[in-house]
C-alpha cells in the first residue's frame, strides 16, 4: 500500500464536489462515555434519493443522525447541510424522531403538533393565519390523518402518533428529510402511507434518509445505503453496497449466513 | 365594612393572587418537564440566600434579601446541575443534596449571627405573614383614586403585581419555544433553538416568582402554587393553552378561598384568633387537587404511555 | 469542649443522644440507599414533610386529654400516622392520574406541611409557650433534652437499625433487580411497602434530631456519596451507612460542644463535606479522574482519526487534530506527515483492516464486539491470528 498525499489542489475539488450534497458529514466521532458509539464516520448523501442508514442495534444509527442535527454535541468532526454549516441551513431540514422520545400524555392536540413545523414561518409571536391552518390540513391529509385533527394526541395508536410526526415534519416544508426508525413498531398500514409520502418527497426533488431496520424491505423502500456498525461499513447504491459481503461485515455473526444470501440476493 | 375589607383584607388578598398566580404560570411548565420540585429546592435555598444577604448589609431590606434569594436561586440551579452532570446522578438525588445542604448552611449561619433583634427567622421564612401587609392609608373604595394613599400601599403589592407582569410576559413571549421544547426537545433543536437556555430560563423566572413570592407569603404558598395549580388544572383538559388557564383559575381561587378561611374561618368554628393564611392558601390548593384528582374529566392518562 | 464531646465526656443525655443519632445515621444511610437505587430519593421529602400535621393533632390530642402535650412518644406516633396517610396519597395520585412521582411528591410534601403550619398557629393560639417543643421538629434540637427522650432516640435508632438488617435481603434483591426478584416470587410492591415503613421510620426517630427539613439530607447524601466510591451495589449499602453514622456522630458531638450549633445543620453540613471530598476525588466516578480521563480519551480518539486521515490521504480539517500530530512529531507544521508519522498512520490504517476481517469472521464475535476504533487490534488477538487475519487482506484487496 502507498502513502501519498494527495495535492491540495485536489483535495479541495473533491471538496467542492461533495460539499453540494444535501448532508456532508466528515470524521464524525461521537461518544456516550468511553466508548465512542460513532467513530471517524464519512458520509456523502445523494440529493433526490431515498439513503437508509442500517446496521445492528447499538451501531449508531441515530447517534448518527443526532449528531448530524446537532442534538448531540460530536467529538470531533464536522457536518454540512447543502454545502454550508448546519446552523445556516435549519430551514432546509426536517427532522422525524423515534416516536418513543417524547411523551404522548402532553396536553395538545394532533393539529397543534404539526403547527409545530410551522414554527420557523411564525416566529415568537407571528399571527397563526388561515393559510398556516390550511398548509398543517394538507400535511395531515397526506399522510391520512385528517380527521383526527383535533384529537389528543395520546389517544392515537403508534402507527397513528408515526403519521402526526411525519405530518409536522412534512409541514416544515424542507428539503432534506432525516427520519428515525420510521416504520419502528407501526401497522401495515401505516408503513405504506409513510413510504409513499416518502417516494412523493422523492419525486419532487427531496431527500430522504432514514435509520431503518428492517433488512427485507430495504431494496424495495430504498436508492442508497449507508452500513454502520461504529464505523462506516459499506455506502453507495442498493445494489453495489447492500451485498452479503458489507452485511456480513456490519452485522458480524448476528446474522445467519442464509439470511444474509437471501436478502442479498432478492432483488 | 367596606372601608375595614379595604384596610385590612384588599392588599393582603390581591399580594396572595398574584403570588399565586406567579408561581403557577411557570409551575405548568416545570410539572410538565417533570422538574415540579425546582419549585421545592429554590424555596428552600431562598432562606441561606437571605441570611448572607442580611450578615452582607447588616440590615433588614428589601432589595439585598430579594438578590440573595435569586443569588442563592441561581447557585442551586448551578449546583444541582454540575452534580448530576459531573457525578453522574440522577436528578432528584442531586436536587436533594443541594437544597437540604444549602437550607441547613441557612439556619446554622442564622443562628451563629445575632439576629435575635430583627425580625428574620426560619418560621418566617416558612409561613410568611401575609396578614400583616395591610393598607392603613386605605380607608374605603375611594382611597384606591386617592394618590396620597395609594403612596402608602405596602410596597409587597407593586412588587407582586410587576413579577407578575414579569412573569407573565416571558410565557407569553416564549410560549411556543416553551411548548415546543417541552413536548419535543431533539425537534426543538433541529429548528435552532437553544433548549438549554430556554430551560434556564423558564427555572429563572420560577426562582424570580419565588423569591419575590417568598418575601411577602413565605415558602409554603410559593412550592404549593408551583405545583398543586398546574396539577389540578392538568386533571381538567387535555390542552396546554386551556390548562394554563385553569392553573391560574384554581391559583387565585386558592388564595381567596385560603385567606377568608385564614381570616374568618376560626371565628366561625368559634376560636378567637386566625390562623396562618399561608398554610391555608397550600391546604386550599390540595382540596382543590384531591378534587380534580378524584373527578377531574381528564384525571388519567390518555390511551398508552409513551415508550408502548 | 469539642474533644470531650467526640468521646462522650459530655454527660447522659449528649452521649445518648450521640449514641442515637449514630445510629440512626447508619440506618438512614442505609434505608436511603434502596431508595436512591430504586430513583425515589426525594419521597422522603414528603414522607418527612407529611408529619408535621401529625405531630400537631397527637399535640392537640394530648392537651385535649388534659396532658401538657410534650409526650415524645405519642408524638412520634402522631407523626408516624400522618407520613403513612401522605405516602398513601403520594401513591394514589401516582397510580391512579397521570401525575408523575415527582408532582405528587410536591403536592404531597407542601399540602401537608401548609395544614401541618395552620395546626401549628392553632395551637399557638391555645395558650403561650406550650408549643416551643414543637417548633423543634421544624429544625431538629437536642438541646434541653429529658433524658426520656434522649432514650426514645437511641430505643429508636436502634429498632430501626435491626430492622433494616432483617430485612436487608429481599430489599437488596428488590432494589437491584425488581424483575429477578419477581420471578424468584418476592412481592416487589410489599418490599417496596416495606422500604417506605422503614423511610418512615427513620424519618420519625430522625425529628427530633435533625429536624423534619433536614431529614430527607440523612437519607440522600450518604448514599449517593457512598456510590462514587464502588460499582457493587452491596458495598454501597454498607458504605452509605458507615457515612451516615460518621456525619451523624460526628455532627451530634459538635453541636453538644459549642452554643449555638444546632445538630440538625450540623450533621447534613458534615455530610455534604464527605460528599464534596468524594465527589472530587474518587478514584474512578470522581470529577477530577473523569476530567483526566475525558481528555484523555478525547486526545486518544483525534490522534487515530488523524492517523488514519493521514494515511488514506484526506485533508485533516479539526485544528485539535493537526495539533495533537504536530505535538507527538507525526507530522510537520505545514500538515505533512513526518516519517514516524507515515509508519504510524499505516499500521493504524492497516489494523482498520485487520478488525474489519475480524468483524467479518462469526467465530470472531466476541473478539469483534470489543471494537470501538480505538481498542488495539494486539490486546484481543494473538500474534498468530493477527498473521492468519494479514494473510486474507491482500487477495481481499484485489478483489475490489
Amino acid at each position: 500500500m502507498q502513502l501519498s498525499l494527495a495535492s491540495q489542489n485536489g483535495q479541495s475539488a473533491a471538496e467542492a464536489g461533495l460539499s453540494s450534497s444535501p448532508l456532508c458529514i466528515r470524521g464524525l466521532t461521537v461518544s456516550y462515555g468511553e466508548k465512542p458509539a460513532v467513530f471517524s464516520v464519512d458520509m456523502t448523501v445523494v440529493a433526490g434519493q431515498m439513503t437508509a442508514i442500517i446496521g445492528p442495534n447499538g451501531a449508531g444509527k441515530s447517534t448518527l443522525l443526532k449528531a448530524a442535527l446537532g442534538i448531540v454535541p460530536p467529538l470531533s468532526g464536522r457536518v454540512q447541510v447543502f454545502g454550508r454549516p448546519l446552523d445556516h441551513q435549519r430551514a432546509r431540514i426536517a427532522y422525524v424522531p423515534q416516536r418513543a422520545s417524547v411523551d404522548w400524555d402532553f396536553p395538545t392536540r394532533v393539529i397543534d403538533v404539526v403547527m409545530m413545523g410551522l414554527y420557523r414561518d411564525l416566529g415568537l409571536l407571528g399571527r397563526i393565519r388561515g393559510s398556516h391552518r390550511q398548509i398543517a390540513r394538507d400535511c395531515l391529509d397526506r399522510v391520512g390523518m385528517h380527521e383526527f385533527s383535533e384529537r389528543q394526541i395520546g389517544q392515537l395508536s403508534g402507527g397513528q402518533q408515526q403519521r402526526v410526526f411525519l405530518a409536522r415534519a412534512l409541514a416544515q416544508g424542507a428539503d432534506l428529510y432525516l427520519l428515525d426508525e420510521p416504520f419502528a413498531g407501526v401497522d401495515a398500514a401505516t408503513e405504506k402511507a409513510i413510504i409513499s409520502v416518502l417516494k412523493d418527497l422523492r419525486a419532487e426533488g427531496k431527500t430522504v434518509v432514514a435509520v431503518h431496520h428492517d433488512l427485507a424491505t430495504v431494496r424495495d423502500y430504498f436508492d442508497n445505503v449507508f452500513l454502520i456498525n461504529t464505523r462506516k461499513v459499506a455506502e453507495g447504491p442498493v445494489d453495489e453496497a447492500f451485498t452479503a459481503e458489507t452485511l456480513q461485515a456490519a452485522y458480524g455473526g448476528r446474522l445467519a449466513t442464509a439470511q444474509v444470501d437471501q436478502i442479498a440476493t432478492t432483488a | 365594612m367596606a372601608s375595614e375589607f379595604v384596610t385590612l383584607s384588599l392588599t393582603p388578598l390581591l399580594i396572595g393572587i398574584f403570588a399565586a398566580v406567579a408561581c403557577a404560570l411557570p409551575g405548568n411548565f416545570l410539572l410538565l418537564r417533570k422538574q415540579a420540585l425546582i419549585g421545592d429546592a429554590i424555596s428552600h435555598v431562598a432562606l441561606p440566600g437571605i441570611v448572607v444577604a442580611f450578615l452582607l448589609t447588616g440590615a433588614i431590606s428589601t432589595w439585598p434579601m430579594m438578590l440573595g434569594a435569586a443569588g442563592a436561586a441561581i447557585v442551586a440551579v448551578v449546583m444541582i446541575e454540575g452534580i448530576r452532570r459531573l457525578g453522574r446522578i440522577e436528578p432528584g438525588a442531586a436536587m436533594g443534596v443541594v437544597f437540604t445542604t444549602l437550607f441547613a448552611a441557612g439556619v446554622l449561619l442564622l443562628e451563629q449571627s445575632d439576629t435575635s433583634s430583627v425580625h428574620l427567622d426560619v418560621e418566617h421564612a416558612l409561613y410568611g405573614n401575609l396578614e400583616s401587609l395591610i393598607w392603613l392609608d386605605g380607608t374605603g373604595w375611594d382611597s384606591l383614586l386617592d394618590p396620597q394613599a395609594l403612596a402608602y400601599l405596602p410596597v409587597e403589592l407593586p412588587r407582586m403585581a410587576a413579577t407578575l407582569v414579569v412573569v407573565a410576559a416571558f410565557i407569553a413571549l416564549f410560549w411556543r419555544p416553551l411548548k415546543i421544547a417541552t413536548f419535543d426537545e431533539g425537534f426543538a433543536r433541529t429548528l435552532g433553538m437553544r433548549t438549554e437556555w430556554l430551560g434556564l430560563a423558564l427555572v429563572l423566572m420560577a426562582a424570580l416568582a419565588a423569591v419575590a413570592a417568598f418575601d411577602a407569603v413565605g415558602s409554603i404558598i410559593v412550592i404549593a402554587m408551583f405545583i398543586c395549580p398546574p396539577a389540578a388544572a392538568r386533571m381538567m383538559t387535555n390542552r396546554l393553552e386551556v390548562q394554563v388557564g385553569w392553573s391560574v383559575v384554581f391559583a387565585s381561587v386558592s388564595a381567596i378561598v385560603g385567606y377568608v378561611l385564614a381570616g374568618y374561618g376560626p371565628m366561625w368554628v368559634g376560636m378567637a384568633d386566625a390562623v396562618s393564611a399561608a398554610g391555608m392558601i397550600a391546604t386550599v390548593s390540595g382540596v382543590i387537587l384531591a378534587i380534580s384528582a378524584l373527578w377531574g374529566p381528564c384525571r388519567r392518562r390518555a390511551g398508552a404511555p409513551s415508550g408502548v | 469542649m469539642l474533644f470531650d464531646a467526640l468521646f462522650l465526656q459530655l454527660g447522659y443525655n449528649a452521649t445518648l443522644v450521640a449514641v442515637g443519632a449514630t445510629l440512626l445515621g447508619a440506618a438512614s444511610g442505609i434505608t436511603g440507599t434502596f431508595l436512591f437505587l430504586r430513583k425515589r430519593a426525594l419521597v422522603s421529602d414528603a414522607v418527612s414533610h407529611a408529619t408535621l400535621p401529625g405531630i400537631c393533632v397527637a399535640f392537640l390530642i394530648l392537651v385535649g386529654l388534659g396532658g401538657e402535650g410534650r409526650n415524645l412518644a405519642a408524638l412520634l406516633v402522631g407523626s408516624a400516622v400522618s407520613a403513612g396517610i401522605g405516602l398513601w396519597c403520594m401513591n394514589w395520585l401516582t397510580r391512579n392520574t397521570r401525575l408523575a412521582e415527582d408532582a405528587a411528591i410536591g403536592a404531597v410534601l407542601s399540602v401537608f406541611f401548609g395544614f401541618g403550619v395552620v395546626l401549628l398557629t392553632v395551637i399557638q393560639t391555645l395558650g403561650s409557650g406550650r408549643q416551643a417543643g414543637l417548633e423543634g421538629f421544624l429544625l431538629g434540637s437536642t438541646a434541653g433534652m429529658l433524658y426520656s427522650d434522649a432514650l426514645v432516640i437511641a430505643g429508636g435508632g436502634a429498632a430501626v437499625l435491626v430492622m433494616i438488617l432483617l430485612a436487608r435481603r429481599p430489599m437488596t434483591l428488590v432494589a437491584f433487580d425488581p424483575e429477578y426478584a419477581a420471578a424468584r416470587g418476592l412481592s416487589v410492591s410489599r418490599i417496596d411497602m416495606l422500604m417506605m415503613a422503614l423511610v418512615m421510620a427513620v424519618t420519625v426517630v430522625g425529628l427530633k434530631v435533625v429536624g423534619l427539613i433536614l431529614i430527607v439530607a440523612l437519607l440522600i447524601i450518604p448514599p449517593v456519596t457512598a456510590r462514587f466510591w464502588t460499582e457493587r451495589a452491596d458495598q454501597v449499602v454498607i458504605l452509605s451507612g458507615i457515612l451516615g453514622a460518621v456525619a451523624a456522630y460526628l455532627g451530634a458531638a459538635l453541636s453538644a460542644s459549642a452554643p449555638n450549633l444546632p445538630t440538625g445543620p450540623i450533621i447534613v453540613l458534615m455530610s455534604f463535606a464527605l460528599f464534596a471530598l468524594s465527589l472530587l476525588v474518587a478514584p474512578n466516578r470522581g470529577v477530577l479522574a473523569a476530567v483526566l480521563r475525558h481528555r484523555r480519551f478525547q486526545r486518544r480518539v483525534h490522534l487515530r482519526q488523524g492517523l488514519l486521515a493521514l494515511a488514506q490521504a484526506q485533508t485533516i480539517y479539526e485544528p485539535l487534530t493537526l495539533r495533537l500530530l504536530a505535538r507527538a512529531g507525526l507530522v510537520r507544521a505545514d500538515g505533512v506527515a513526518t516519517r514516524a508519522g507515515r509508519a504510524r498512520a499505516a499500521k493504524a490504517l492497516r489494523d482498520e483492516r485487520r478488525w474489519e476481517i475480524l468483524r467479518r469472521d462469526q467465530a470472531q464475535e466476541a473478539a469483534a464486539a470489543l471494537y470501538d476504533g480505538l481498542r488495539e487490534i494486539e490486546t484481543v488477538l494473538t500474534p498468530d491470528q493477527i498473521a492468519e487475519i494479514d494473510g486474507k487482506i491482500v487477495p481481499a484487496r484485489e478483489a475490489h
